[in-house]
């Protein structure tokens, strides 16, 4: 050590506390900062927990009397007001269908297009960015797009048909995305190896991508299987149908379904009693809960057996 | 030809690119049969360039390049690129076992050209796994995942796939790299071994692995090969001032 070295470190001492308070000090007010941010964060997440347990919470105890088989499996009476809902359950099972009929074939392939094929070209970024964008269009767009396209254009009519491509075609964009992750989740020297063993491209794709992306993909399409279940503005002048009480073997008819039937019971029709109201939006929600913990098991499920 | 053999692989006045980066300049190199070629030199002087080369993965990795590479005497632009590649294997430098069992593993790439017969491809998995010298450790638990296997083991299992295609010509890029000492002495043992059989192109950052088993080396540096002599010779009496300093540890 030098005289200069010396002289600087005496001139610190003597300008500030010792070294050791300044860290004691400072580590005080940094456990302050910590616990504070702590708390913060904690409130922040109870505060979107809240409504959603309190949704929950207030359908269950005002709509759970009105469920019974009856209710759950017989045809809707007096104009909607008494009766069951089975036409709208079974309405919307088949919009769902239909939706995923034409959204999982055209988005699984779409994604393993670009995520294996597209490269980082002009082109990819063009698709990527119509994509996102078709992602952020809201439903009742998605509905005029489908009057027009399906109904119209295509003369489907207002019908399952139609009602259902209108959600395949709201649910596509994410089908598309969580596909793509799910494809580049898998790592590029798996890839690599099977190219370098003479394997072909698609070779590769279905035996050593495909396989250790499908837990990925399926839990994509799993939760629009329930945003699609769940939407009402899409089917509204596509194929939904307000009062329907026959159940539809067709896909050129129209049906009822739950999230309309809600809409309809709630702002439509006077002296509907309250609890079959709530009980229609407890059927719907339920459904659609149910269909989302059956992604996260099957999603536990899979994690487990990862293979690398 | 050299003494009437055809050259298993010869590359003639090879340059490769990445964008309008060069990274391959005028190569020229001969793997004869039966040998062990170590190619040597410092990081970035384009020696994994030049095995993507050999199998044309350099154009799956974006790369392109100009000049003549030969697999007995056919240049490898007529031959289908997944052809070659079965017939040019190729080592990298991570180990890799496949989200698959040991046994597919190793079955993977005859399956994928139409093998079918179960006996048939027991008989490849244990021919493979004897030879990359891992088969005693993991015969009785081939149906476990080969991702599940120790680093070492998983190198092995790499070269037992590579070797799965009956290669004429065998490439291994820096195979040691993320292994122990141990395993490396053996795969040099299996190397020495397989090059009775076929040739051996080993691209290493290792001079004494390149000194202990290669037949002759090649050194480069800035992608173009400066010196290439039969091993002892390379090592001990290099013409080349630059091969001097590096064999001799003041660069690179």
């Amino acid at each position: 050590m030098n005289g200069t070295d010396v002289r600087t470190a005496e001139q610190a001492t003597a300008a500030s506390p010792s070294p050791t308070t300044v860290a004691f000090a400072d580590l005080a007010s940094r456990r302050r900062t910590e616990s504070l941010a702590g708390l913060v964060l904690l409130g922040a997440a109870a505060l979107a927990a809240i409504p959603a347990l309190a949704i929950v919470g207030l359908l269950i105890v005002r709509g759970a009397p009105a469920l019974s088989l009856e209710f759950l499996f017989g045809m809707p009476l007096h104009g909607m007001t008494a009766g069951g809902i089975f036409p709208a359950i079974v309405g919307t099972l088949w919009l769902v269908g239909v939706s995923l009929a034409f959204a999982v074939p055209v988005g699984v392939l779409a994604g393993i297009y670009l995520s294996e094929y597209a490269g980082e070209g002009r082109v990819a970024r063009i698709v990527d960015l119509a994509i996102v964008n078709l992602a952020a269009v809201p439903s009742i767009v998605h509905a005029l797009f489908g009057l027009g396209a399906f109904v119209l254009f295509m003369r489907l009519g207002t019908s399952i048909l139609a009602g259902g491509l209108t959600l395949g075609v709201m649910t596509l964009p994410v089908i598309i995305t969580s596909t793509k992750a799910a494809l580049q989740s898998v790592p590029h020297s798996f890839r690599l190896a099977s190219w370098n063993l003479g394997v072909s491209r698609w070779q590769t794709i279905r035996h050593i991508v495909l396989p250790n992306a499908l837990p990925g993909i399926l839990t994509g399409i799993i939760l629009q299987v329930s945003r699609a279940a769940g939407e009402t503005a899409p089917i509204l002048f596509t194929g939904a149908a307000f009062y329907l009480p026959i159940l539809p073997d067709d896909v050129r008819m129209q049906s009822m379904a739950l999230s309309m039937h809600v809409y309809a019971l709630v702002t439509q029709i006077p002296d509907v009693p309250l609890e079959m109201k709530y009980g229609s939006a407890l059927v719907l929600v339920g459904t659609v809960v149910l269909l989302n913990s059956f992604a996260t098991v099957l999603r536990y499920y899979l994690r487990r057996n990862r293979k690398w | 030809m050299v003494n009437g053999t055809v050259i298993p692989l010869e590359v003639r006045d090879l340059n490769a690119w990445y964008g309008t980066r060069q990274v391959l300049k005028n190569v020229s190199l001969a793997v004869r049969p039966n040998e062990i070629l170590g190619v040597i030199g410092p990081a970035g002087g384009g020696k994994t360039t030049m095995l993507t080369c050999l199998n044309r993965t350099l154009e799956l990795a974006g790369g392109r390049s100009e000049g003549i590479v030969r697999i007995e005497g056919e240049s490898v632009d007529k031959v289908d690129p997944n052809e070659l590649r079965r017939r040019v294997a190729m080592v990298l430098p991570l180990p890799v076992g496949l989200p698959m069992s040991i046994y597919d593993n190793v079955a993977f790439a005859p399956r994928m050209v139409g093998v079918t017969n179960r006996r048939e491809l027991d008989e490849i998995v244990e021919r493979c796994l004897t030879q990359a010298a891992l088969w005693d450790e993991v015969k009785d638990r081939l149906d476990q995942l080969g991702t599940r296997l120790s680093g070492g083991q998983q190198q092995r299992l790499t070269l037992a796939r590579a070797l799965s295609t009956e290669p004429e010509v065998l490439c291994l890029d820096e195979f040691s790299i993320a292994i122990d000492p141990v395993t490396t002495m053996r795969i040099e043992a299996v190397l020495v071994e397989l090059k009775k059989q076929i040739s051996i192109v080993l691209v290493t950052n290792l001079l004494q692995q390149a000194r202990r088993i290669a037949d002759r080396t090649a050194f480069m540096l800035l992608g173009s090969v400066i010196e290439e002599a039969p091993t002892e010779e390379l090592f001990e009496f290099p013409k080349d001032k630059r091969t001097h300093d590096y064999v001799n540890g003041k660069f690179g």
